[in-house]
């Protein structure tokens, strides 16, 4: 079963006009933009990167909210 | 402060840029798939071919728009850990819970399936076909499904406690969530007016092969079931909006306040049909609201509480308060929220210096379920966002963009329903080819169609500005304080990409579109 489902999809691929094979490019292209270029470089969690334990992530928040915005 | 405001504004710029570039194509995969599936199940019943010419023609539109479409939701969620960190802490797994789910359940069904409905044409029997197809269809809409989930707790957020410990929001009922009645009106109100602008799609198209005499026998049946389709759906999508509006008027009075340019509550209140605002009318002047409107009288009390004679608050009831209908000033807002952030802070500090007795006894305050919990949430942790305001002002949407783009869709709406009937009558007598000045119009009805969907979440999310969770949390609390050159700089960055990939849908699509249907009688 498992390899009937794959086989669809390598004989699918194999089988995909020039149309598909400009698709698969920009979908290629959009995830290597999206996950590499962008979150790697633009889009860091910042809490993540930042603080190393959920508790200075915690405090860092709470900081931020009882800090009066002026 | 100045600056913040710069940073919230290209943010808030940011992300919109974002959701609206994604909405372009979340819409059209939504109703098309219904579409190809209903299509799909008159080949597996006739056999004709032509049936499954026609379905293969619309599903490769579909994968066009589904693999140029696919992700540009991530981008959403990036900016969510990058540009509202406080915000994405403070909701805690109320975000990530229905995410997870979505990714879970609802991708993968659409992802598994996907495959046998693009690649299982003769490899797979015609019934498991179908089966899969329809599959898609419903994968792709319980996506919606979640996502709108975590957008309605924002809207109303329903079915949480907030942890002072973890500085998070934390689920206490699932179902309260989830079938929260904003939940579930913006749901079924997203879902079928996508439907719509899915329906206009496959009339656009159908309408520019019927102008060419191209392709007839499919662009009147594609066209016959568009119109089907979009009709019953506008149908509902009068019952879902009006479920919308009433939530709306019920958890965000402001924003119908908005909507509706009503400065001034009253009883007995009329809805605008049409109207043109006067631009100079703020909350601080006596000036006219309006330079024209025609008004429907008694329906905004009818649609806001199901009642003619019942009373909706305008802008300044919401401002300056009103005894007589038990509405709280802003102001007494504003001085609650800032009891409970103090909470917070007093909380914060016993919990450094370690004192014990201080921290059980506030403690208490944030348990629903002890009786000074009880107190404090209702009466003072409700209003935690108004806190962070500065003036009452900042409680005022932008009343003009909120206004108009309300109108324009339902205006559009309506317009739309009359262009499902005019189109069905004339396919039924199989006139429509003739009918020059109908086809332009279906042609071009996808362009309307995108506007008033857009023009739906301008509503919904300009609408309930200032705040990024509705009473708890304004976006200027919410925001990243990452430098503005930063937030410009990745804005510019989307713009470029954005608009580079819809150019590269557009020349494949319209490509696609002008090649037609493969084997397919002239």
């Amino acid at each position: 079963m498992i390899k009937k489902f794959i086989n669809l999809y390598i004989e699918g691929f194999r089988n995909i006009g020039n149309t598909g094979k400009q698709l698969v490019g920009i979908l290629f292209f959009k995830i290597l933009i999206f996950f590499v270029i962008m979150k790697l470089l633009f889009f860091p969690n910042v809490l993540n990167k930042n603080y190393k334990t959920d508790e200075e992530r915690a405090d860092h928040v709470i900081e931020q909210l009882t800090t009066k915005i002026k | 402060m100045d600056e913040l405001v710069s940073l919230v504004n290209w943010s808030r710029g940011q992300f919109a840029l974002t959701a609206m570039y994604h909405w372009i194509f979340v819409p059209i995969t939504l109703g098309l798939t219904i579409m190809i599936a209903i299509m799909l199940t008159r080949y597996y019943k006739t056999g004709n071919e032509e049936w499954k010419t026609m379905t293969k023609f619309w599903m490769k539109l579909f994968i066009i728009n589904f693999v140029v479409g696919v992700a540009t939701g991530i981008i959403l969620e990036f900016e969510f850990g990058t540009n509202w960190s406080n915000y994405s802490w403070f909701v805690g797994d109320i975000f990530g819970a229905p995410l997870a789910i979505e990714g879970i359940l609802a991708f993968f069904m659409e992802a598994t399936f996907i495959a046998v409905m693009i690649f299982g044409w003769d490899r797979v029997s015609k019934k498991f076909h179908l089966v899969s197809t329809w599959l898609v269809a419903i994968g792709s809409n319980l996506s919606a499904l979640w996502i709108l989930i975590a957008n309605a707790w924002m809207q109303y957020p329903a079915g949480t406690v907030f942890n002072p410990a973890t500085a998070r929001n934390e689920m206490i009922n699932f179902w309260d969530v989830a079938l929260s009645p904003v939940a579930v009106n913006k749901f079924l109100h997203a879902t079928t007016s996508s439907y719509i602008v899915a329906a206009l799609f496959v009339i656009s198209v159908s309408s520019w092969y019927l102008l060419k005499k191209r392709n007839l026998f499919m662009a009147k049946k594609s066209m016959l079931i568009a119109a089907i389709f979009g009709l019953i759906s506008s149908i509902m999508v009068i019952f879902t909006g009006d479920g919308s509006a009433y939530q709306v008027a019920q958890k965000q009075p402001m924003k119908l306040a908005a909507m509706e340019g009503l400065y001034q509550g009253k009883s007995q209140a009329g809805l605008v049909a049409i109207g043109i605002l006067n631009p100079k009318k703020d909350i601080t002047n006596d000036e006219k609201p309006y330079y024209f409107k025609i008004e429907i009288p008694y329906l905004l009390s009818f649609l806001s509480n199901r009642d003619i004679n019942s009373f909706v608050p305008g802008i300044e009831d919401l401002i300056y308060g009103n005894e007589e209908h038990n509405i709280l000033s802003a102001e007494e807002k504003m001085a609650r929220g800032q009891v409970a952030i103090k909470t917070l802070q007093e909380y914060q500090k016993a919990k450094k210096s370690n004192d014990t007795a201080n921290l059980t006894e506030i403690s208490k305050k944030f348990d629903p379920n002890t009786k000074e919990g009880e107190h404090f949430l209702n009466n003072y942790f409700k209003y935690f966002g108004y806190g962070y305001l500065n003036d009452p002002i900042e409680l005022v949407p932008n009343v003009a963009l909120t206004f108009y783009s309300f109108h324009i869709m339902v205006s559009l709406g309506f317009l739309f329903i009359l262009l499902f009937i005019i189109i069905l009558l004339y396919v039924w007598r199989d006139t429509i080819e003739k009918k020059k000045f109908l086809l332009y119009l279906g042609l071009w009805s996808i362009l309307f169609g995108f506007i008033a969907s857009q023009m739906g979440w301008i509503v919904a999310e300009v609408g309930r500005q200032p705040w990024i969770i509705q009473d708890l949390m304004p976006t200027v609390a919410a925001v990243t304080h990452l430098s503005v050159s930063t937030v410009q700089t990745t804005f510019v960055l989307f713009a470029i990409i954005f608009t580079t990939l819809l150019i590269a849908e557009l020349r494949i699509m319209f490509n696609q579109i002008r090649k037609g249907p493969d084997n397919f009688k002239k």
